[in-house]
């Protein structure tokens, strides 16, 4: 598990720096060309350097608040669901984590969740209220503990390190090339006119090399960061049956969650790469349709119903009987420690037995319950919900009339 | 210029004698307080148990035997404070509790009971606690024996006698044998 995070760390690095190059090589090209003189270039690269590095403070220092509050998520107290409070520190304790994450839930019916936080002790682990209401004790720890392995791989900081640097890469082609649309239909005459000498033939081939690279670079960009996505998600598989032993709970939980068409409103391009499946999809598709920041559900249930043993080895062993190729997914100093761990026998699969009118009444009260809402039990047995803003002392049931104490709660 | 050279050699070994001592230290304080986490999670279900026990009465009250075999596994479980001995008794408490949770079954009154069903929650989590507070410190161990036993740390370790510390063995192969809350 150690030697996970200080390969992982190295990694980070190495992806950094190389698309440090490709956002500096962007910045010299397009710099080059716009000013048309060797100065340009310098400039482009500063201009490049700036974006980024502003970018990166700023996710560096409130990355995890932004995210949290784009996503809607609402801190809660371990009163508004215990259950989710245990599995947290079930794992935490696992994970040997020294500090516990914050819990938030946001109030969705899609089910998803994400951790963020720079470092172990600023992390923060969300889940959808949808998420709780569907799954049951034992598929619940399957995703939390695969959040929990976001954070003690330390995936966050660099997941979110390596999205500013695509971003900043998108952001500059992006306008660049506007400004070459914009600028070439008013003045293409100024530019590309007169090219019968040689120093405008010349430019003409700077230039379309750089459009070539603004249009390239950010798919090549986003490639890397798909790719190196997908494998940290492979990576918080594996470490989550380290942490449970029980790779069944995992595997049914993303069964669940592939198996519903709610769309998750408050995900964004931005953020879905965080979550623990993709939560965007076309209209009509099913999440397990979708490949590209996360890998195939239906290959991350087989490879997790294949697995003997809480091992990384036996994790990749399992991945290449799947696929059929031993393409190695895990840093290979994981692997070298190949004594066995047994995993726990599996309980027969109990369903949370409930209805769908249940289960849609519970989900609203669980939203509820998040939104500060209070609950009064009438004798009659109606159940009266209380916004937070109600301050009234007394409230009547529109049952059975009675004058109820709306502070005796 | 040959003396310098060697004070500077001295200063780096010097430093990553420190340093390695020093890991040695927090990995074997991080063993510590792996143990110790297990401790506060027996205490934990010690705790809870005379609730359970004080809350299920009411509805069972042809299972006195299974409750009082619960709270006598509880009181040896307390009584005892070596290593071998203590780790049996705890192991039969977590047997008496599995026991109490069948019979539980055949009382769907019980089983609505909104206070108890936040018990049975509260114990399922300390059970699984527990386990996982013996697995992160059965992973803690392997890391520090694994450092003491490798070059260049078990040099150092051998000069400052640190020790290999003791897995955490359970003698049948553990099962999730907490019954889940079914809601």
């Amino acid at each position: 598990m150690w030697e996970i995070i200080q390969a992982n760390k190295t990694k980070s690095w190495i992806l950094f720096i190389l698309m440090g190059l490709c956002l500096i090589l962007l910045g010299y090209i397009i710099g080059r060309v716009t000013l048309e003189e060797e100065a340009g270039g310098i400039l482009g690269i500063f201009i490049a350097g700036i974006i980024w590095f502003i970018l990166s403070l700023i996710s560096y220092f409130s990355g995890d608040s932004i995210i949290l509050a784009v996503s809607g998520a609402k801190e809660v107290t371990p009163d508004v669901h215990p259950q989710l409070f245990n599995v947290v520190e079930e794992m935490k304790i696992a994970a040997s984590l020294p500090f516990m994450p914050k819990v938030y839930i946001i109030n969705e019916a899609a089910p998803n969740a994400f951790a963020t936080g720079r470092k172990p002790e600023k992390s923060s682990i969300a889940v959808t209220a949808g998420l709780l209401n569907m799954m049951n004790r034992n598929e619940l720890q399957g995703v939390i503990a695969h959040e929990m392995s976001h954070i003690i791989n330390r995936d966050v900081l660099f997941m979110t390190f390596a999205g500013i640097m695509l971003g900043s890469i998108v952001l500059i082609a992006d306008i660049f090339l506007r400004g070459l649309w914009h600028s070439s239909s008013r003045s293409s005459r100024v530019r590309f006119g007169g090219s019968s000498n040689d120093k405008g033939q010349l430019q003409v081939i700077i230039m379309i090399i750089a459009i070539v690279f603004a249009i390239l670079a950010p798919i090549i960009a986003r490639l890397i960061y798909f790719a190196i996505s997908r494998k940290r998600e492979y990576l918080a598989d594996a470490s989550a049956i380290r942490l449970t032993r029980y790779p069944e709970g995992l595997a049914s939980a993303l069964e669940k969650i592939s198996g519903t068409n709610l769309d998750l409103v408050s995900a964004n391009k931005v953020t879905a790469p965080m979550y623990i499946v993709n939560p965007l999809k076309g209209k009509g598709l099913k999440i397990a349709d979708l490949t590209s920041t996360h890998p195939p559900i239906s290959e991350r249930v087989k490879i997790l119903r294949n697995i003997t043993s809480a091992t990384y080895l036996n994790y990749q062993q399992a991945f290449s009987t799947i696929k059929g190729k031993a393409t190695p997914i895990l840093p290979p100093s994981g692997l070298r420690d190949n004594k066995d761990i047994p995993l726990l026998s599996p309980t027969g699969t109990e369903e949370k037995s409930q209805d769908s009118k249940t289960s849609m009444r519970n989900l609203g009260d669980l939203m509820r319950t998040v939104n500060g809402y209070a609950f009064l039990t009438c004798l009659c047995g109606l159940k009266i919900k209380l916004p937070p803003t109600f301050k009234e002392p007394k409230v009547k049931c529109p049952k059975c009339q009675r004058l109820l104490d709306s502070k005796a709660i | 210029m040959g003396f310098l050279a060697f004070l500077v050699i001295i200063a780096i070994l010097g430093v990553a004698v420190v340093g390695m001592y020093n890991s040695l230290v927090t990995l074997r304080n991080q063993v510590k307080n792996a143990w110790s986490q297990i401790d506060v999670q027996l205490k934990r279900r010690h705790d809870l148990i005379p609730n359970l026990v004080e809350t299920a009465k009411g509805y069972m009250k042809h299972e006195r035997e299974t409750l009082e075999n619960l709270t006598k596994a509880r009181s040896m479980a307390m009584g005892t404070d070596t290593g071998g001995e203590r780790i049996k008794a705890e192991g039969a408490l977590s047997d008496a509790i599995s026991k109490f949770f069948v019979v539980v079954e055949n009382y769907p009154d019980l089983k609505a009971n909104q206070n108890f069903l936040a018990l049975q929650e509260e114990l399922t989590s300390t059970e699984n606690k527990i386990a996982y507070a013996r697995q992160a410190y059965n992973d803690q161990v392997l890391f520090f024996n694994n450092k003491i036993e490798m070059f260049p740390s078990n040099v150092i370790a051998n000069m400052f006698n640190f020790k290999k510390q003791e897995f955490f063995e359970i003698t049948e192969p553990e099962e999730r044998n907490v019954p889940k809350v079914n809601f």
